[in-house]
């Protein structure tokens, strides 16, 4: 019988649940009564620790944004937020980390960029970390975080589209409770999740034009990359019509990386390229510095912002 | 779907400049939120010669009508269009582009050649106004035209005088045309800098206004009957001498409806003379523009499939530039409009294929397979889905067998024995292959848990309050464990325990060899649902509504309330505890806090417990609705009406679904597209699960016979 498996059985002949009535029978191996009070050894104990034990530095996180090589001004914008519970309880930790693209209008793009962040990430600060805070009772009462993280988003588009007519943004957001990720999306930004040695695996989908000729088999990859109409959406934060997001959600493990960034960035640096250079790096800003210099020395086309996110659980 | 400024290369024949200068003009083209960013593209407009225009978009010029504009978007009104009887009022369709400057636009009154006066202006396009004007050389009566205006407001003399030539080759195209649908071109002269086409003044609206203005849908005949009329046009233009015209902006607007509801083409700007292997830069109206456009090809084909793309949008309602690009598969015209007869969607489909080769090879043949469906003929359609649908007489059953009452719960196969609980009291085993009568074992209550198998023995519930465990082979009694309730939960089996509930409110986690209970939990409410166990979570949901998540040592992780009961058992993937309620929800919690991640309401409470396949996850509602949801997201992706309440779960093998109704019936669905592959009528309800296994799927009704159909 393997260690493992012998821990889980004494856990069901144990004495550790709360909550009971009877004394029950232990495992039934012919042995006498008196096993039946199964004390936890100490390997088990230190076992059961694990899930008392306090929280720190949940998350690593490193974020840069720069103008690039060739524009003249940063149109692009980052948030970071992260809050951390240290106590005797179920895990709480919250991080919030954002990107967001502007574009066009009289305003310029760097304001509608930095209306959509504030937007989206007070909502979500007020929806979702105040009430995780105050220790709801899990119910159908409760909103879905899937809905607000959507609403967050669609609450950005109407203020954008309200004071700065004409502009856009496109919004990338990535956000963390307990162990599990949302990210909520509009536009050409990027979230990457990094795990282990696998390819990095794109979270999102691009809105974009020649993303949709790619998808029908008109183009190829290496075409889309230098279509005059690659910068092309047909959807972003600050459009008149109802905004679609795409919300999706996956749980995380410990040594994963979240990885946000707009299209300065993977426009110049291929995924091969991403990867290498985080793995190499020390640490997360030591990555995203890194990864702008490599953006700019591949030409810099564009705004370049990105922000890496190491998820460490235990 | 273009760029505000736009990196277009001029006119292949005038300015090579630009086009390949190698590498991009030093102003960036800035991102383009094409929707409404954009100008409309005319072949005047992308001789602007790449020069990075910044145009603010500015209020209603107040030259236009009065109509209210939306306060989001200055309207843009379309070309020649004017509502009959309103003869200078100006449609504001839906407002999505802003117009440029409106700085120069003629006032009424204006003569221009001494001869046309200006009455008003009837549409605003991307480098000019479209007015409705007076022929003076006709005195004594009001002879009508349409004046189109072109600003000339290049700077360089060079490109000046290529718009200007493009200009006049615009006009002598049209000039060269006749065909009922197209216009009339009377007159062009060039004043300073502006250009002016006299046309043919059509008095009716367009296409585009039409759609805006009609309340539900067009009537298919009459949608076919405007379609073979532009085939007709097309194929004119398609066979120009010397050489082909291709269209390439046919949309809503550019298709006009005189008061004799005749089809009248307008908009000829970027319509272009076809030279093989000529890459045009030009592109016209998003949503309609096929595919190959943006890689500079423009051919005969492609207006096929703006014609296409305009029928999709007539038919269905669905405006294409509203919606992303190419995703005409996505969208199929059934799924606003389920009227439209089966014949017309498919010759529709065929002319939206993205791969050019695919579509109709001609304006003609796209013409005469219109004129081939019912609906041409004043005939009715087929209607409904097509997809592989079989007949319910064309499944046969391989064998039933008859218990002597209802057939509650889920039928289980193991080692080629069919096991069913009966409300007879009984538990069948019956061979795979034929159904054949193996054992029974009866208890003193009804069956309504399902039973489960594992090392070599079948263990169930009864609504006497016992737990039974017998051998698989022979039915002969292992053991039992007593509750203080009936038991309808079905066990999970686990690390060499079994785990199941009572209506006792307890979970037992009893040993599998002897039948001693290990321990149990006591929860607020009856379990009858089956637990979900693995190595760190035991779930489960009981009656009242509650779904537990405890550790293997019973340590409660968290619990979560419903609105109202659950039926339902919960599944766990990726992370998520799937479950639906009697409160209308489908829930997806996550496993280790307990908290919504995402919630999908139906028309009804759901009893029915999910099957996951890849990243969809299926099951039934009572409000008639097989649901498939994608599990990363909770965003419907497809679901089909059945003719009752599904209370029923769902089972998934292969690459379909399985799943039964209170009305009777087995459907097997696709499980990808969601559509109907069979059903089978049985008579009387099907509440449990089928299991299906090796090509055969075996379910039990409540006519009380246990079924197997091949799968």
């Amino acid at each position: 019988m393997s260690g493992i498996s012998r821990w889980l059985r004494s856990l069901l002949a144990g004495e550790r649940a709360r909550n009971q009535e009877t004394a029950l029978d232990g495992e039934d191996d012919g042995r006498p009564a008196v096993t039946r009070e199964a004390v936890l050894q100490p390997q088990e104990m230190a076992e059961v620790n694990v899930q008392a034990s306090r929280l720190l530095d949940v998350f690593e996180v490193g974020w840069r944004t720069d103008t690039g090589m060739v524009r003249d001004h940063n149109e692009d914008a980052v948030y970071v937020f992260t809050g951390q519970l240290d106590a005797i309880e179920s895990p709480s930790a919250f991080g919030l980390f954002m990107v967001a693209d502007g574009m066009g209008g009289q305003a310029g793009g760097e304001e509608a960029s930095a209306l959509a962040l504030r937007s989206a990430a007070g909502q979500l600060i007020r929806d979702i970390y105040v009430p995780l805070l105050s220790g709801a009772e899990r119910g159908s009462e409760q909103p879905a975080m899937g809905d607000v993280v959507r609403q967050a988003a669609e609450s950005a588009n109407a203020a954008v589209g309200r004071n700065l007519p004409g502009s856009g943004t496109t919004l990338t957001y990535g956000l963390v409770a307990g162990s599990r990720l949302f990210v909520g999306h509009v536009g050409d930004s990027r979230a990457y999740l990094l795990r282990g040695a696998a390819a990095p695996r794109v979270l999102t989908q691009d809105h974009s034009l020649v993303r949709r000729l790619v998808d029908v088999g008109q183009l190829t990859e290496a075409e889309a990359a230098v279509h005059p109409q690659r910068n092309v959406l047909y959807r972003a934060v600050g459009q008149p019509e109802t905004l679609d997001v795409d919300v999706t959600t996956l749980p995380l493990e410990s040594g994963d990386q979240l990885l946000l960034c707009s299209d300065g960035l993977w426009n110049m640096v291929d995924e091969a390229e991403i990867q290498s250079i985080v793995t190499s790096s020390g640490d997360a800003q030591t990555a995203c510095d890194e990864l702008v210099a490599a953006a700019n020395a591949a030409g810099g086309d564009d705004n370049i912002s990105v922000v890496l996110v190491g998820m460490n659980f235990n | 779907m273009v760029e505000h400024n736009r990196n277009l290369g001029a006119d292949t024949d005038a300015n090579p400049s630009q086009a390949d200068r190698g590498g991009e003009p030093v102003a960036r083209p800035r991102r383009g939120l094409s929707r409404w960013l954009r100008v409309p593209l005319t072949v005047e407009a992308a001789a602007d010669g790449g020069v990075t225009r910044e145009e603010p978009p500015s209020p209603a010029p107040q030259t236009i009508s009065p109509a209210p504009a939306d306060a989001a978007s200055a309207p843009a009104p379309e070309l020649p269009s004017g509502p009959v009887g309103d003869p200078l009022g100006t449609r504001q369709v839906t407002p999505k582009k802003p117009e440029p400057s409106p700085e120069g636009l003629l006032s009424v009154g204006v003569l221009l050649q001494s001869r046309y006066k200006i009455l008003g202006v009837i549409g605003i396009g991307g480098m000019g106004a479209v007015y409705k004007a007076q022929d003076l050389r006709f005195p004594g009566v009001v002879r009508l035209c349409a004046v189109k205006e072109m600003m000339n407001t290049a700077t360089d003399p060079e490109v000046r005088k290529m718009i200007v030539r493009s200009f006049e080759r615009e006009a002598s195209i049209l000039a060269t045309l006749s065909h009922p649908a197209t216009p009339q071109i009377y007159d062009y002269f060039t004043e300073g800098s502006r250009s002016y086409l006299v046309l043919e003044f059509i008095d009716g609206m367009d296409l585009g206004v039409r759609i805006a203005e009609t309340e539900g849908f067009f009537p298919e005949a009459l949608v076919v009957d405007w379609a073979t009329q532009l085939c007709d046009v097309l194929t004119y233009l398609h066979n120009h001498k010397p050489r082909p015209i291709i269209f390439r902006d046919l949309n809503p607007s550019n298709i006009m409806l005189d008061p004799h509801g005749r089809i009248r083409l307008v908009d000829f700007g970027i319509a272009k003379l076809f030279q093989s292997g000529e890459k045009g830069t030009t592109i016209g109206t998003e949503g309609y523009t096929p595919p190959e456009q943006y890689r500079g090809v423009a051919e005969p084909r492609g207006d096929v499939y703006a014609l296409g793309a305009t029928m999709h949008h007539l038919l269905s309602k669905q405006d294409p530039r509203l919606e992303p690009p190419f995703s005409f598969k996505e969208r199929p015209i059934h799924q606003t409009n389920p009227t439209v007869s089966r014949e017309v969607v498919s010759v529709i489909e065929k002319s939206l294929e993205y791969d050019i080769n695919e579509r109709w090879g001609s304006a003609e043949e796209f013409r005469r397979a219109l004129l081939s469906v019912p609906s041409a003929k004043g005939l009715a359609g087929s209607m409904g889905d097509t997809t592989n649908f079989l007949g319910p007489d064309v499944v046969k059953p391989l064998w039933r067998f008859a218990c002597e009452d209802e057939v509650r719960g889920s039928v289980t196969v193991a080692n080629e024995i069919v096991l069913a609980p009966s409300y007879d009291h009984n538990v069948y085993a019956l061979e795979v292959d034929d159904g054949r009568f193996l054992w029974k074992y009866a208890t003193d209550g009804g069956v309504g848990s399902s039973p489960t198998v594992a090392d070599g023995m079948v263990v169930f519930g009864s609504t006497d309050g016992v737990i039974y465990s017998v051998d698989l082979m022979d039915g002969h009694l292992m053991w039992t464990a007593g509750t203080k309730g009936r038991v309808f939960s079905t066990a999970t089996p686990h690390l060499d325990h079994f785990f199941i509930g009572s209506d006792d409110g307890k979970l037992y986690a009893i040993h599998s060899r002897s039948g001693r209970k290990a321990w149990e939990y006591a929860a607020e409410s009856g379990i009858r649902s089956r637990p979900f166990v693995d190595d760190h979570l035991v779930l489960f949901s009981c009656h009242e509504g509650l779904v537990y998540a405890l550790s293997l040592s019973r340590e409660l992780k968290w619990r979560f309330q419903a609105r109202r009961g659950i039926l339902a058992s919960p599944v766990l993937s990726e992370g998520l505890v799937l479950i639906g309620s009697l409160d209308w929800n489908f829930y997806a919690l996550d496993s280790r806090s307990g908290w919504t991640a995402w919630k999908y309401r139906t028309g009804g409470p759901i009893a029915s417990t999910a099957a996951v396949c890849g990243d969809l996850v299926i099951f039934g509602s009572a409000d008639g609705y097989i649901y498939a949801l994608e599990a990363s997201g909770g965003r419907m992706v497809w679901r089909y009406r059945t003719e009752g309440q599904v209370t029923g779960s769902v089972t998934t093998y292969e690459d379909a679904i399985y799943v039964g109704g209170v009305d009777g019936a087995l459907y097997c669905l696709d499980t990808r597209a969601g559509t109907l592959r069979w059903r089978y009528q049985t008579d009387g309800p099907i509440t449990g699960a089928a299991f299906a296994d090796d090509g055969v799927v075996y379910f039990g009704s409540g006519d009380h016979y246990v079924y197997a159909l091949p799968a």
